[in-house]
């Protein structure tokens, strides 16, 4: 038999979805290494359909305070590459779903980019996201991630022009991460037109999986995405700042998280009934 | 032929996709309105009635005496401000004014470029929000003032090490916001492509006027040109005019308490890596985290450096060194003594790596320093510094 390819795992998740699937955002080593580790194990048994592991760095331009606190929360812990490797092999022995690393281009550069790759798809990571490599910087690490059989994730903006979106979809693989606001990570009240209209064209010109993040932090947010035919939600700095909350009260922390993501899960779990039908996306993958 | 926006493999476009519309945007106008017969008017028009320049090439007769060797000093501690940072000012904003941006944003360390825009925004009518670390607020205090006076916005950063590396995060943090209406108007020879090489060209006033000042005094290039390095604005646009000629290049760096101890001397004491949108040297440790750095001058406490100052010193064609602390102070004190120039804290580390270069120069041999900024800033500073090490004026 084949061996199992990481990617497979994240084709099958979308494959297998009755509603757009739940990404839930976390950072390594918050608070410290254990407690991080059982926040991932909580995450998963409360029903996460995807797990994003975010490696801190310690200049995060593309975050918001509450992930830039968790991070230095981390960093402060002894968080490092080395043991970002660690925490997933310790973790992917019980968790069944995807798992990406999410960092920022100087953690994975310093690694080696073809090392950083292959150590996460060794450790059992399905995909990478790097916040701040653009399209355009993106080739060595498509081709490492290529090379470990994961996915490179790549975003689309409100701002990608036409022209680059095509080249973007041309190279992506996994899903498209679409980043439905403007500004840094973080909880927002609503959810805008534009965010909604974005999906539907990217929707249009791809067949891969389009998943939205940054501002989606309640279970009605995830209903307006599915309504608009999501096939994925990704929920950050809500969760993230919920496990700053509750840094240190060990089972409180945990319930905190399952009654949370309980709640995210169910409204995900309604997935697209009473949809109109045309709006409802098609498994479109191959 | 290197590619777009790199020298050698430095610098690059490392920034989130949002940031990816207003740099294209960005480029677009270096390449169509910065050429353009009516922005070359405006801005020699602002550079020369508003601004002051050319600023004069100084022929120092005591510290030539001192060194044996022939000391001339670029003033831009002359130009309006007080320090070169206007010249990029003045012209980032007013492409910024013929991109249809009515707000500006910028970072600040010593506060010089802060200042800069805050006069620029005033003269050009563009609202200003400067990012500046909150500790730098306290070692810079009147320029904090000046700001405010000026009509600019002053936004306190308490992030990280609270000084100019996190008060670029913040204001990158801003225009990933506010990208549409907003033009970032970076201080340096840093960030993402297009940036080092518009803020280059902006600064190479620097070396042009150099270039045609000591033809007419001596008839000749210098043997060796000397400049601070932060960021690097200031070193390029002086160096940049002279690469291709014979002239010995040095940069200074912010030494610190010695490359063993704190420092920011990111080119002798870092290795190559990602930060604030380019590829260039850092510090870091081992797993890409950035290093707090250190120095006496705010202007110089940068972990990172331009691009083009990674690719000249990997080339050889550019000597980097360190200054230490108690030098840049001691040289202070030097030039204000033997010219009555008081220079920034910045540019004395300048004055120390000349101090130390006209050991290897014969006495008519020619040394052209760039004085960038003036050091009314500073003085509060040092004045402390010599207290606390007793040391005498």
């Amino acid at each position: 038999m084949a061996p199992f390819r990481p990617a497979d795992r994240l084709a099958r998740a979308f494959q297998n979805r009755k509603g757009p699937l739940l990404v839930t955002c976390t950072i390594a080593g918050d608070p410290d290494y254990d407690q991080s580790r059982a926040v991932i194990l909580a995450l998963a048994d409360a029903g996460a359909d995807i797990i994003e592991i975010v490696m801190p760095f310690s200049d995060p331009v593309a975050d918001g305070p509450v992930i830039q606190a968790a991070g230095a929360r981390a960093l402060v812990a002894g968080m490092n590459t080395d043991r970002l490797f660690s925490l997933i092999r310790e973790v992917r022995k019980e968790v069944i779903v995807p798992i990406l690393i999410m960092s920022y281009a100087n953690i994975i550069i310093q690694r080696g980019i073809e090392a950083f790759y292959e150590e996460a798809g060794r450790a059992g990571a399905d995909g990478v996201v790097v916040a701040d490599v653009p399209f355009e910087e993106a080739g060595p690490f498509c081709r490492a991630a290529r090379k470990s059989g994961i996915d490179q994730i790549l975003f689309i903006s409100q701002t990608t022009t036409p022209e680059r979106l095509e080249k973007i979809l041309g190279s992506a693989s996994g899903f498209i991460y679409l980043v439905a606001a403007l500004g840094v990570t973080g909880t927002r009240d609503g959810i805008t037109h534009e965010a909604i209209s974005l999906l539907r064209r990217v929707k249009e010109s791809s067949p891969l999986p389009v998943v939205p993040g940054f501002g989606i932090s309640s279970a009605d947010h995830i209903r307006a995405y599915a309504r608009a035919g999501a096939d994925g939600v990704i929920v950050g700095s809500a969760i993230v700042g919920l496990v700053g909350d509750n840094a240190g009260r060990g089972m409180e922390m945990e319930s905190a998280i399952s009654s949370f993501v309980g709640e995210l899960k169910a409204a995900a779990s309604q997935g697209y009934r009473g949809i109109p039908p045309e709006t409802v996306p098609g498994t479109k993958l191959t | 032929m290197m590619p777009i926006g790199r020298f050698g493999p430095y610098g690059g476009r490392f920034v989130p996709e949002t940031l990816m519309y207003a740099l294209e945007e960005l480029e677009g106008a270096c390449s169509t309105i910065i050429p353009s017969e009516g922005f070359r008017t405006e801005i020699e028009y602002y550079l020369k009635e508003y601004a002051g320049r050319p600023t004069p090439l100084t022929f120092c007769r005591n510290i030539s005496r001192d060194l044996s060797c022939r000391v001339y000093l670029k003033r831009e501690d002359l130009l309006h401000s007080g320090a070169h940072k206007l010249n990029n000012a003045l012209g980032q904003a007013l492409l910024a004014r013929h991109m249809g941006k009515s707000r500006v944003i910028a970072e600040t360390g010593a506060g010089q470029h802060g200042v800069a825009t805050a006069i620029a925004g005033a003269v050009l009518g563009l609202s200003v929000d400067v990012y500046m670390g909150i500790d730098d607020m306290e070692r810079q205090e009147m320029n904090v003032a000046r700001m405010h006076m000026l009509g600019a916005r002053v936004i306190p950063v308490r992030s990280g090490s609270r000084t100019l590396k996190d008060a670029i995060n913040e204001a990158l943090r801003d225009w990933v916001a506010n990208v549409q209406d907003t033009h970032y108007l970076i201080g340096s020879v840093v960030g993402p492509h297009p940036f080092p090489s518009m803020v280059r060209n902006f600064q190479t006033v620097i070396g042009k006027e150099i270039r045609s000042q000591i033809m007419e005094r001596e008839g000749r290039l210098p043997e060796a040109m000397v400049a601070c390095v932060g960021g690097g604005s200031n070193a390029i646009g002086m160096f940049h005019p002279f690469l291709h000629e014979p002239v010995r290049l040095f940069g200074a760096e912010a030494g610190g308490e010695g490359l063993s101890g704190r420092h920011g001397a990111t080119l002798c004491g870092g290795t190559p890596g990602v930060l604030h949108g380019s590829y260039t040297y850092l510090m870091q440790d081992a797993f890409g985290q950035i290093l707090e750095s250190h120095s006496i001058s705010a202007g110089l406490d940068y972990p990172g450096v331009g691009p083009e100052h990674s690719f000249l010193k990997d080339e050889g064609r550019v000597i980097y060194m360190p200054v230490t602390d108690e030098e840049a102070v001691d040289s202070f004190l030097y030039l204000s003594r033997m010219e009555g120039i008081i220079p920034a804290l910045e540019s004395a580390h300048a004055v120390a790596l000349a101090r130390k270069i006209s050991e290897d120069l014969e006495t008519d041999e020619i040394l052209i320093l760039n004085l960038s900024g003036r050091g009314d800033k500073d003085v509060e500073q040092v004045a402390r510094v010599l207290e606390v090490g007793h040391g005498s004026f």
